[in-house]
């Protein structure tokens, strides 16, 4: 179950998750191009690694696509550690616009590992702005794939 | 959701003057002398906050006789919390992708154990 929460008084977002992984296997999904695109999604766009630097002090950058429509994104790994990744964020259709994120990795023990995930924008707008860009996209994939699941009995 | 009244209730809460006048409101009604009493400005000034707030259809000012009380509108934040969930939806989504891959990576490691 993802929890969110949207900080009333600072234009951040938190997010929790919890994992079947272990810190190191988070990591590797969060900094190995080849996974990253794997999971990033959403699944009608197609991600394109243009280029990718996971260390301390290396830049990132990725295009999804989607019927000729692109969208892309960039940033900087500000911090690569085990148990986190500090990095900017700036989608580009708001360059002006730039999220500083954190990604925790709890270890719960048991090969469970708690996701942290915060993101700092720089304004509401800001916020505004960028928890739109794509959203159309993911929710109505969400559903379907919710209603797949319903279908088969996995839920 | 229309996104513009969206961007008008977080740009309206974006200013701290305003975000304490909201978590005032949300105790009780208040009028604007008394919202005014606590900060070191103008009546004018503060008139100008509610008027972004009203705009944003954060807040409202009862009709009747003056002084008439300005109301929090509750209403306005179930946009920003209905937002909010599908974007946790969005989250939740990627997520599950993220499981998926997760799992075939414990298959991998596990053959990879000697």
């Amino acid at each position: 179950m993802t929890r969110i929460e949207a900080d009333p008084t600072l234009p951040i977002i938190r997010i929790t998750r919890t994992f079947a992984a272990t810190p190191a296997q988070l990591l590797r999904a969060h900094t190995d191009p080849e996974l990253f695109v794997r999971w990033i999604g959403p699944d009608s766009l197609t991600n394109r690694i243009d280029y990718w630097d996971a260390r301390t002090g290396g830049s990132w950058r990725y295009v999804s696509e989607r019927a000729g429509e692109e969208f892309a994104f960039h940033g900087c790994f500000h911090e690569i550690r085990p148990d986190r990744i500090v990095q900017t964020f700036t989608w580009e259709g708001q360059p002006d616009g730039v999220a500083l994120e954190t990604f925790r990795f709890e270890d719960l023990g048991d090969g469970r590992t708690a996701l942290h995930a915060q993101s700092l924008v720089d304004s509401f707008e800001g916020r505004d702005a960028w928890l739109k860009s794509g959203m159309e996209v993911g929710v109505e994939e969400g559903y379907a794939k919710l209603e797949g699941m319903l279908a088969d009995g996995a839920v | 959701m229309p996104p513009d009244t969206l961007s008008t209730v977080f740009a309206a809460l974006a200013d701290p003057t305003r975000r304490d006048i909201v978590a005032r409101l949300s105790v009780s009604d208040a009028t604007v002398n008394q919202l005014a009493e606590p900060y070191r400005m103008s009546l004018q000034a503060v008139y100008k906050h509610l008027r972004i707030l009203e705009n944003a259809g954060v807040v409202s000012r009862l009709p009747g006789p003056q002084p008439r009380p300005v109301h929090l509108e509750i209403e306005a934040f179930d946009v920003m919390n209905e937002w909010i969930e599908r974007y946790r939806r969005q989250a939740e989504e990627r997520y599950q992708r993220l499981d998926r891959l997760l799992a075939t990576m414990n298959e991998t490691d596990e053959e990879d154990q000697p």
